[in-house]
């Protein structure tokens, strides 16, 4: 339970006093938030032998662990230690799929969140209540430190169910006291007539909703002025600072940076403080490294490589080093608010081929797989990703194949509308599907020149 | 029956004229042609003077081609020729889901090529009207 937490539920969160800066910084749980370094790692120690011993309950980490001579919890003598310690990918999640990496009993276990069929091979990660308890505390420092209250309206325009954004943000509102209205994601009129009647004053979205969402206010004839929004939390796909500049500019609102990823909860891993300088990941719930995906070896503080994390607070799936495919590095120096927690830049991409698709995952090899499996198009595709206003738009051109053209072009509407729907029932996204001459698309033999990202740089 | 070439092609400038150049190296007369728009694509229906090559020489260029009966009757070109027809198919329910038309002697003949939800009672119906329905050869030579 959070320090400033009473057993009644939710107090404001305090404004705390700088000292000898004369200026006040909102935290949740200033206890672990401006815990000293030293300190901090002596937690990151414990938490980590505890999720070594939760760890080893599966079948998967005791075997995995027995090959680097790990059996006990004790075996780990010291932080560095983790090191020695094999990578967790996402194929090993999809491996032990669906209940390879659970630690506790199954009545232990009170809520589970599925990879909603996004990434191809699902995965799963678990939660006691004691982890979603965690995870709630973290995102409810996440929405303090970037300046929200106990007196705030929340919309949280994101989806609610499997994804993680809608419940983790959800909760996360709740305790920290604020006006919660679960819109989920979509209905833009509804979303805007919410926004009016309640008086909004924060949101939750990805930033290409957000675009949208303006735009449709301009065409509905409604000016910012007529909201009472200040604060956006954006998330859940890559976005530039000029991006997040021209949301603040076109709401007249602050919009702050939230990282997280399904395996690590969800949001709630990291996220800007009220001075924008990087995302502080809260570093007694995860221990983060960052590695040179080529070599695997620790990259030097700063430099950009593949983030790599442990859980520390979750039982129910523990996970070590966590290989997230996420690209970021280090900010240097310490962050004026004080915390102790160190910053992540703003991420830089993938290092894997994954697509962002307003806010969705998609990967190459999913649309593949559908359009493989329909004969009546040829082998040679091309995913075209595009902007249309502020949303993407994903175009798939495909080749007919000769020898079943049978001159009818009712037939080749259907078939479009078919590959179209298999598509959507796999990657959530409806795509454009467009039929081309056989042989009119370029023949490669990679995945990645099969796509042409055509949106403006984000 | 007439036969109709079908030729799926990418709706892009420079397309099109492709297809007609294939047809002109192999010395093949289009005599009539239609297309319709899908967006992405169109599907070009041509009336050629020697359909099977046409649709052996497309193929070889990469081209999806297909042939296909289609109705082609004489009618007359003055005014309610037309209708004529159409009277005859409506009073049967007989459903037209694709045509055009070409004149032959102007003020004389015209041609009217269609696709119909059941060619078989739209052939034998028109037949006994005394209508003619041309055969390739016909179509291709007669009426030149």
């Amino acid at each position: 339970m959070a320090a400033n937490q009473s057993e009644h539920g939710t107090i404001s969160p305090l404004l705390l006093k700088q000292e000898g800066r004369g200026m006040s910084v909102p935290v949740w749980n200033p206890a672990i938030e401006f815990m000293e370094r030293e300190a901090l790692e002596r937690v990151q120690f414990a938490n980590l032998r505890q999720t070594v011993a939760w760890a080893l309950k599966t079948p998967f980490y005791r075997r995995r662990l027995a090959e680097v001579g790990l059996t006990h919890p004790e075996d780990l003598s010291s932080l560095r230690e983790l090191r020695n310690l094999p990578y967790t990918t996402k194929d090993d999640l999809r491996a032990a799929y669906p209940d390879g990496l659970l630690a506790v009993e199954v009545e232990q276990a009170v809520r589970l969140h599925t990879s909603s069929g996004t990434t191809g091979m699902p995965t799963v990660i678990y939660h006691t209540r004691r982890d979603l308890d965690c995870w709630t505390e973290l995102m409810a420092r996440c929405i303090v430190a970037a300046g929200a209250t106990a007196r705030d309206v929340f919309q949280n325009m994101t989806n609610y169910g499997m994804f993680t954004g809608g419940l983790g943000l959800h909760y996360g509102a709740e305790r920290v006291g604020m006006l919660v209205i679960p819109a989920s994601s979509g209905n833009t009129s509804r979303q805007i007539q919410l926004m009016r009647n309640f008086q909004t004053t924060v949101v939750h979205a990805t930033p290409s909703y957000l675009l949208h969402l303006h735009t449709a206010l301009v065409g509905e004839g409604v000016t910012v002025d007529q909201l009472k929004l200040r604060k956006a939390f954006i998330g859940a796909e890559p976005h530039s600072e000029e991006t997040r500049r021209k949301i603040e500019t076109l709401f007249g609102i602050q919009a702050y940076n939230s990282y997280g990823l399904s395996e690590m909860n969800g949001p709630g891993v990291a996220f800007e403080c009220v001075h924008q300088t990087g995302l502080h990941l809260w570093e007694d719930a995860f221990i983060l490294e960052i590695i040179d995906p080529q070599t695997l070896q620790p990259l030097p503080e700063g430099q950009t490589g593949e983030i790599v994390m442990t859980t520390l607070q979750r039982q129910a799936t523990p996970l070590l080093r966590y290989r997230t495919r996420d690209l970021s590095h280090l900010v240097s120096g310490h962050c004026p608010c004080g915390r102790s927690h160190r910053r992540l830049a703003r991420l830089k991409g993938r290092s894997d081929d994954m697509l962002i698709v307003n806010g969705v995952n998609v990967f190459p090899s999913q649309i593949e797989d559908v359009l493989m499996k329909t004969p009546e198009v040829g082998t040679n595709y091309l995913i075209q990703l595009e902007k249309r206003g502020s949303l993407d738009r994903l175009v798939i051109k495909t080749e007919i194949y000769a020898k079943l053209f049978t001159g009818d072009p009712r037939t080749l509407d259907d078939l479009r509308e078919r590959i179209s729907e298999a598509l959507r029932s796999v990657i959530l996204v409806k795509p454009t599907v467009e039929l081309h001459e056989p042989g009119s698309l370029p023949v490669s033999e990679g995945k990645a020149k099969r796509v042409v990202d055509l949106r403006p740089a984000f | 029956m007439a036969e109709q070439l079908s030729v799926f092609v990418d709706n892009r400038p420079g397309r099109l004229n492709a297809i007609t150049g294939i047809l002109r190296d192999s010395q093949i007369n289009i005599r009539a042609m239609t297309i319709a728009d899908h967006r992405d694509y169109g599907v070009a229906k041509l009336l050629v003077n020697d359909p099977h090559l046409a649709q052996r020489v497309l193929m070889e260029q990469g081209f999806a081609a297909a042939l296909k009966p289609v109705l082609a009757i004489v009618i007359t070109d003055q005014p309610g020729g037309l209708h004529e027809l159409l009277e005859i198919l409506a009073a049967r329910q007989i459903n037209v889901l694709d045509a055009y038309g070409f004149v032959v002697a102007p003020g004389q003949r015209a041609v009217w090529c269609m696709e119909v939800d059941d060619p078989v009672e739209a052939t034998r119906l028109l037949s006994t009207h005394g209508l003619h329905l041309l055969a390739d050869g016909e179509l291709y030579t007669k009426y030149y």
